[in-house]
């Protein structure tokens, strides 16, 4: 490990803000072998070319187009075996405060040598960002899925889901528009989307917003169940017996809370 | 001088402001507080709900043609009420509105004056001096609340802002092109350091907008250099007056507040747009720029905008507005403000 260089991505949508960057990874080059595996604009960009060339760790600017930096971090930690990663910042108050009292590793614009070389050190000893900062960063979790076709990565934005369904392999989101194929499984997301899903079936989470309403299915009458009807397509997806008092306690909730927001 | 200052009495900055009887906002706080004492009056006359409008136009048809003919004096008059002093200003209320109320009461012949006036002349100047001294009292009031000291005290404090955001993204950004381009990171440098000092000037003056417009423009070199192609503005300047005086520092945050939630999130380029007129003795700008729902921060703009809301009121009194619309995923903010010209 000493002896091979450090494989170092670089995602800021500045192309200064990366120049300096790589200025700086190449004076600390003796103290810290390095070289840049690659660069992008953004973090969509980053996850495309990360999935085909892997980096020992990631410098992350974090206000970015298309896919900000706090939701790269959490896709990366995903990866197997996940970068290090250090988040490089202009002075953005919130950020600052979550990491000071996670105590994690991020470097203030304009970045000095030392502080990137001691920043860079740590990053390659330590694990995986802590899950708790990535909370307290993004408490909702992230703003898109993605999701890879052909080598491309198409982002999915979560208010756009009606439903999640895992089938064989894979997990598809569902939009009004079509289905996404990704590469997670269903209880990861389930545990991340808490506020935003509701588990209807042992291989189904739906948004809660999407509901429309239930209807009775009675093919007969022993085995009588509930489908939800959906807003805005016509799809009807079966509620287990196991989950329906959970799922009809969760959208009375939710119906409370609309008749409190907007009597 | 006198335009280009709030200071309405430059010998003594202490002293409350005698009201400026040619400005919108004085003569419209009179006519709404004259109305609202008739108002009350009439409040007080009507035996039941029903009967206050009834009082209302009655009263209404004894106060107006009075307090219309006041206004019209007080306007023509301004020149010369502007340099008493108070207790003169208040003596010189006292004969207008006596000899305002007495001369229109005798202009009506006797029947009228029997119906209109049912308490006889006398009773009329009573009233319309009772309303004089009120109203007065009440703009002394508000100019004291509104006194120069105090404002330029307001004024400070609404411009001594540095934008961290900014400062520290360019300084980053200059690093960033130091090696490979020393030239132009010295220009940038150098945009920096005078866009800094105007930004920390007092900035309680007025300011020609051709010098607001070019302030704003190096600054948009400025974001230039990080954003490359992302950053487009296009500008609409025909019929731009030049010399319309503006409040220092009230483009350059709109355009910063543009660029931060406009410009910053998108990676596709969508131009900020700005128009500029004058049509009579009003200037109109327009601002409009993309919107991105999912932006946070929104705290940020607020307050750039509520800062410049308020200065505007400070120079402007009523007489400028600014108001901000979402429309078509655009956010628009317009500015109408009176054109008053720089005097070089």
């Amino acid at each position: 490990m000493s002896e091979q260089p450090a494989r170092i991505f670089i995602v800021d949508d500045e192309p200064p803000a990366r120049l300096r960057l790589k200025a700086l990874l190449a004076d600390i080059a003796d103290a810290y072998p390095n070289i840049v595996a690659g660069e992008a604009e953004n973090g969509k960009e980053a996850l495309e070319k990360l999935r085909d060339a892997p980096a020992d760790v990631v410098l992350i600017d974090i206000r970015m187009p298309e896919m900000d930096g706090i939701d790269l971090a959490i896709h990366l930690r995903r990866f197997d075996p996940p970068p290090a990663i250090v988040f490089v910042t202009a002075y953005d108050q919130y950020a600052v405060k979550a990491f000071d009292l996670n105590a994690a590793d991020y470097l203030l614009k304009p970045a000095r040598a030392p502080r990137l070389l001691a920043a860079l050190r740590k990053a390659s000893h330590s694990r995986p960002l802590a899950e708790a900062l990535l909370k307290s960063l993004a408490p909702e979790g992230r703003k898109h899925l993605a999701s890879i076709e052909r080598g491309r990565v198409l982002l999915v934005p979560l208010p756009d889901i009606l439903y999640l369904k895992a089938e064989l392999k894979y997990v598809t989101a569902r939009t009004r528009e079509r289905e996404f194929l990704l590469e997670e499984s269903l209880t990861h997301l389930e545990h991340e989307f808490a506020l935003r899903f509701v588990r209807i079936h042992r291989n189904c989470l739906v948004a809660r917003e999407a509901i429309a309403g239930f209807e009775r299915a009675a093919e007969n009458e022993t085995e009588a169940h509930w489908l939800i009807l959906l807003r805005g397509v016509s799809d009807k997806l079966a509620v287990s017996r196991r989950q329906w008092p959970l799922v009809k306690a969760a959208v009375a909730e939710a119906g409370r809370h609309k008749d409190r927001d907007n009597p | 001088m006198l335009s280009l200052s709030i200071r309405q009495n430059p010998e003594d900055k202490t002293a409350t402001p005698v009201p400026d009887f040619r400005s919108v906002g004085t003569l419209a706080r009179i006519v709404i507080a004259v109305n609202a004492l008739a108002l009350i009056v009439a409040a007080a006359r009507a035996s039941e709900w029903s009967r206050l409008a009834i009082e209302f136009i009655d009263l209404a048809a004894v106060v107006e043609p009075p307090l219309v003919f006041v206004m019209l004096l007080l306007f023509s008059l301004q020149p010369w009420l502007r340099l008493l002093s108070w207790p003169a200003l208040a003596a010189a209320a006292f004969v207008l509105s006596t000899t305002g109320a007495g001369a229109l009461a005798l202009l009506l012949e006797a029947r009228q004056r029997e119906i209109l006036l049912p308490g006889g002349v006398s009773r009329a100047m009573a009233w319309s001096v009772l309303a004089a001294a009120l109203v007065l009292y009440y703009l002394y009031l508000r100019g004291k609340a509104f006194s120069p000291a105090l404002s330029q005290a307001r004024l400070m404090a609404l411009t001594a802002r540095i934008r961290p955001h900014f400062l520290f993204n360019s300084l980053n950004a200059v690093l960033g092109i130091m090696r490979s381009e020393p030239r132009r990171a010295e220009s940038a440098l150098e945009e920096l350091a005078e866009l800094f000092r105007a930004l920390m000037r007092e900035n309680r003056q007025l300011t020609a907008l051709a010098d607001e417009i070019a302030l704003c423009r190096q600054y948009l070199d400025l974001e230039q250099l990080r954003l490359g192609e992302r950053l487009r503005v296009a500008w609409r300047l025909d019929g731009c007056p030049d010399d319309a005086l503006v409040p220092p520092l009230m483009l350059q945050p709109l355009l910063e507040n543009a660029v931060y939630h406009g410009i910053e999130p998108a990676s596709t380029p969508d131009p900020i747009a700005i128009h500029i007129t004058r049509q009579g003795d009003t200037v109109f700008m327009e601002l409009t720029n993309p919107y991105h729902e999912s932006e946070s921060h929104h705290a940020g703009n607020r307050m750039a905008l509520d800062n410049i809301r308020e200065r505007l009121a400070l120079f402007f009194d009523m007489e400028a507005q600014l108001n901000t619309v979402l429309l078509d995923g655009r956010f628009r903010v317009t500015i109408r403000l009176p054109y008053r010209r720089a005097s070089s």
